[in-house]
């Protein structure tokens, strides 16, 4: 029979196949030695050719249904995941991050200007209604601050020393965790077109703004911004860079463009999630900022200073990083 | 409840050959959940010893790292699980699933942290309201609040509303959750028996008889000679009913596995014969096979 033959030509191959692939299966494509690893993607082709032929020339149920599950897990051991996730953290830092942001452009921009106009929002209606602050901002968050505070306690929240100097990294490491948490909401609420990421920036700009507000309105604008900018730029970055990535969710889902709607999402949605990923490395450099620098240092100038230096990093690392090759 | 037929679905490999994975089932993923959930819980707890005890030796730093941790845990233990040459994490492993990637090309990390960043929604969500829903949820409008539950409804209930059981995650991930193939090479049912054929009731078949049956009778025949031990009462019964059907004029001969062995081998021989030759017949119910002079 010509089945008969055929499987009695090529079953080594499989089992050859089969012992690979189940090396790779126990312990990464790094278990196998150089020889092997060249072997297998031969061995590959070969069985997925078997498979096809056997397809078409044997009525063996039992041989076809190894074939394919073979073929599936040689398939799955060639072209699954295969980088190590620090080789892959390392390339995306380098290249992906910022080449995927500066692909975002239009998402940032929206993202941007929501968090711009619900500050400016906030700092006009509380400006004008100081009482308006209470609406914009969350009590437990004002901690005490607003509008019935002596102007000497508001000055005091600008420089308290929050506690002894061996918890400030546990402190910092708390805004981080905390921050990059809301972020990745953020990226993930895009799921529903993008609107309550959308609203979630403009009530962070609404926030702000009141904030600004209420130190301007005591004379204390210079040292609010000192406060508030030297970690604040990475900060806010951040948000506006998951913000962007929940909008790039929200437009592949309600504008898929030429794609079907699920490929767009899929598409899309990966690259989205890598910008959050670099984002949550943002809110770690915020934190380590927030937590221990603003702790330690009180001098205006110098705080205005970080803030400038942070600008500028972050512009020359995200125009300039991973120009020189596809990404 | 029976268990519902086993979802399909066709990967094109980039070499352009259609391979058919089956859909993890539902039970099976929130089994890997739970016991992925349990790995983690199991890990806070030895994680919040750890930290108590650092931090009386390293104070504040002890503490820093502490949560430090717990954030990776909690935020990227399936991705780093999944990025793995496996594409499963412990529990998904145990219970035989793996992550691919839905339109059959390679699974990229930047799939894996997508369709991870989702369980933010998915899960967090969904808990927070369940546990404090005035602190979550819209508390002024009634309406809002219904259309906020009912779209976190919907999220969740994803996986049961399509074919694939793709969650809110794989959506966005353009990933898949699928059994891990196993299957072991099973010996050939003809070649055993060509070694018994002396015992066999010879296979002269004529061509008549064996255009009785089609592919489909053929397989079935073949998953009863696959059992591990098939009751000698049901091998005789069947044997009977094909000698019947076949007019088969000899009596019976002693040995009835010999005998649907041999009716195997030619059967099979005769179909893949017409297969080569482009006649293909699916079952006993097909036309049957042109005759040639």
């Amino acid at each position: 029979m010509k089945s008969v033959v055929f499987r009695r030509g090529r079953e080594a191959t499989w089992t050859e196949l089969e012992t690979l692939v189940a090396r790779v299966e126990q312990g990464g494509l790094a278990s196998l030695g150089p020889e092997a690893l060249s072997r297998l993607p031969l061995l590959y082709r070969a069985t997925l050719s078997s498979l096809s032929v056997a397809r078409t020339v044997s009525l063996d149920r039992g041989l076809i249904e190894y074939l394919e599950s073979l073929a599936c897990r040689a398939y799955l051991a060639t072209y699954g995941a295969r980088r190590h996730p620090l080789e892959a953290v390392r390339r995306f830092l380098t290249r992906v991050f910022p080449a995927r942001l500066r692909g975002a452009r239009g998402e940032l921009l929206l993202a941007c200007a929501l968090l711009l106009l619900g500050a400016a929002t906030g700092f006009v209606r509380t400006a004008r209604d100081p009482s308006l602050f209470y609406a914009f901002v969350d009590e437990s968050y004002a901690q005490g601050r607003g509008p019935s505070s002596t102007t000497e306690e508001l000055r005091e929240a600008l420089y308290a020393r929050r506690s002894p100097a061996d918890l400030l990294s546990a402190f910092a490491m708390f805004l981080f965790t905390h921050n990059a948490r809301i972020g990745m909401l953020a990226f993930a609420l895009g799921f529903a077109g993008g609107i309550p990421t959308l609203l979630l920036l403009f009530s962070n700009g609404l926030l702000l703004g009141a904030f600004a507000a209420l130190y301007q309105g005591r004379g204390l604008e210079l040292e609010f911004w000192a406060w508030l900018l030297p970690h604040g730029i990475t900060e806010l970055s951040a948000v506006v860079v998951c913000g962007a990535a929940g909008v790039m969710l929200g437009r592949a889902w309600l504008f898929p463009g030429r794609q079907r709607r699920l490929e767009s999402l899929a598409l899309r949605g990966r690259e989205a999630g890598a910008i959050v990923m670099g984002a949550v490395l943002m809110f770690l450099v915020a934190g380590l900022i927030e937590g221990v620098f603003r702790q330690y240092v009180h001098d205006v100038t110098a705080r205005l200073v970080v803030a400038l230096v942070s600008l500028a990093g972050w512009s020359a690392y995200l125009l300039g990083a991973g120009r020189d090759g596809a990404a | 409840m029976s268990r519902p037929a086993d979802v399909v679905r066709e990967v094109v490999t980039p070499e352009g050959v259609p391979l058919r994975f089956e859909i993890g089932g539902l039970g099976e993923r929130v089994g890997a959940f739970a016991i992925d959930c349990g790995l983690l819980m199991l890990a806070v707890v030895a994680l919040v010893l750890v930290t108590m005890i650092a931090s009386g030796v390293a104070g504040g730093l002890g503490v820093a790292v502490g949560i430090v941790v717990f954030f990776l845990l909690r935020s990227f233990y399936f991705t780093w699980f999944e990025c793995r040459a496996t594409g499963a994490t412990p529990g998904k492993r145990a219970l035989g699933l793996r992550v691919i990637d839905a339109h059959g090309g390679m699974l990229t990390p930047e799939a894996v942290l997508a369709r991870n960043l989702m369980r933010e929604i998915e899960l967090f969500v969904p808990l927070a309201v369940l546990f404090a829903p005035d602190a979550t949820l819209p508390a002024r409008s009634p309406a809002a609040r219904l259309l906020a539950l009912g779209w976190l409804a919907l999220l969740v209930a994803m996986p049961l509303l399509n074919r694939d059981r793709m969650r809110v995650g794989d959506l966005v991930g353009g990933t898949l959750v699928v059994r891990s193939p196993t299957a072991v090479l099973l010996e050939d049912l003809s070649a055993t028996s060509a070694a018994t054929r002396s015992s066999a009731p010879a296979a002269d078949f004529t061509a008549e008889q064996l255009d009785l049956y089609g592919i489909r009778e053929l397989q079935v025949l073949e998953s009863l000679l696959r059992q591990r031990s098939p009751r000698t009462s049901t091998l005789e019964a069947v044997a009977r009913q094909i000698q019947v059907k076949i007019g088969w004029s000899a009596a019976l001969p002693v040995d009835a596995e010999a005998f649907l062995r041999a009716f195997y081998t030619a059967q099979r021989a005769r179909l893949e014969q017409r297969l080569l030759l482009g006649e293909r017949r699916e079952s006993k119910r097909d036309r049957p096979f042109k005759r040639r002079p």
